[in-house]
């Protein structure tokens, strides 16, 4: 998050810890039981990877 | 060329860097990630200077201390080999590229012992995890199981109960862990003891639907449906990338002296990378001070 923040993205962020329905999306879309996952314009991250989130934010 | 290259930017290539950075050293900090085992690390009571505080939160107090210094930071991008130059060292990473300093210490910490068995690559994220800080809370109402003896696995089997259906600790010794831990959990309903069980597989079709065990004692073999498998089991050093350059102790730990030199001049190691007795976060802080610092030592002689 801080590294989004930091770099002027704006996002939302999601406890799938409490919320039940969007623990079931993240599995879903992901195909992972493991957090966090990023969903960057229908693409998914699993894990936090800096060189893939640059990559996919063109920065 | 670099003055210095510290591969690692846990609480020990963190500290490192501060201190070579301090020095006016040209530094290159390179790392997977930042903060390694800390990030899973739920509290933290024994890091001088604070009674209480959540392992992310040291590990941001440490990298908002490294940014203060003109320090090459380089997050991302795993160091796989170190070869060794004339005068220094060139290491080379998983994207391909390669870096050279006079000097180089390596802080690459441990990562968690894998169980080595049938499905385990397989389903690794796909119900099998290696983090139960941060995985858990994802298997509310499922059954699960969690296999080793010691404090980690106490500790995941002790979340779980909380929130998972079932929980089956799968133990090949007697429990090892504390005994106040042991004696928190064998309380829950919940939970079920197999000691003496050796894990043979996991299996699944898209995530992980079953455990098999082994009692060591009488070779009886049972399947157990779980969703998750949490794996605890002890961790093992990071040291792949100095294979054949420095010797390691019999658990593959880093050979250091008390200085934090490696057999090679130049060449030094910090923190649960090394054969330095206890692993906490106060010791690698403190070894990756001390590395820095004879790594500066080494610098100036060599003029």
């Amino acid at each position: 998050m801080k590294f989004l923040e930091e770099n002027g993205f704006s996002f939302q962020d999601i406890n799938v810890a409490s919320d039940k329905t969007a623990r079931e999306e993240m599995i879903r879309k992901s195909n992972q039981i493991t957090v966090p996952v990023i969903e960057i314009d229908g693409g998914i991250i699993v894990g936090f990877n800096e060189a893939q989130l640059k990559s996919k934010l063109g920065i | 060329m670099y003055d210095v290259i510290i591969i690692g930017a846990g609480p020990s290539g963190m500290t490192a860097a501060v201190y070579t950075a301090r020095k006016k050293l040209n530094t290159l900090l390179i790392s997977e990630d930042v903060g390694g085992q800390t990030n899973w690390t739920n509290s933290i009571e024994n890091y001088m200077g604070y009674q209480f505080i959540e392992g992310p939160e040291l590990i941001e107090k440490f990298e908002t201390q490294v940014k203060q210094f003109p320090i090459d930071l380089k997050i991302g991008d795993k160091v796989t080999s170190i070869s060794l130059l004339d005068r220094g060292f060139e290491i080379h990473t998983e994207s391909g590229r390669t870096y050279q300093g006079k000097a180089a210490i390596i802080a690459s910490g441990k990562r968690p012992r894998p169980l080595n068995v049938p499905g385990e690559e397989e389903f690794r994220g796909k119900g099998i995890s290696y983090c139960s800080i941060c995985d858990a809370p994802l298997f509310e109402g499922m059954n699960v199981a969690v296999v080793g003896g010691g404090n980690s696995a106490l500790e995941a089997a002790d979340d779980l109960i909380k929130i998972a259906d079932q929980v089956y600790l799968v133990s090949l010794t007697p429990l090892t862990g504390d005994q106040v831990l042991i004696d928190r959990i064998e309380k829950a309903r919940n939970l079920s003891v197999f000691i003496e069980h050796e894990t043979l597989s996991i299996a699944g079709d898209d995530f992980v639907s079953s455990i098999t065990i082994k009692n060591v004692k009488n070779d009886e073999v049972q399947e157990i449906e779980v969703k998750g498998v949490f794996v605890e089991i002890g961790l093992i050093p990071n040291s792949d990338l100095a294979k054949g350059i420095v010797p390691f102790n019999r658990l593959g730990e880093i050979e250091v002296s008390c200085n934090g030199e490696t057999d090679v001049p130049g060449l030094f190691a910090a923190g649960d990378v090394t054969s330095t007795p206890e692993k906490q976060i106060i010791i690698a802080a403190g070894e990756g001070a001390k590395a820095a610092l004879q790594a500066y030592h080494y610098l100036q002689r060599l003029g």
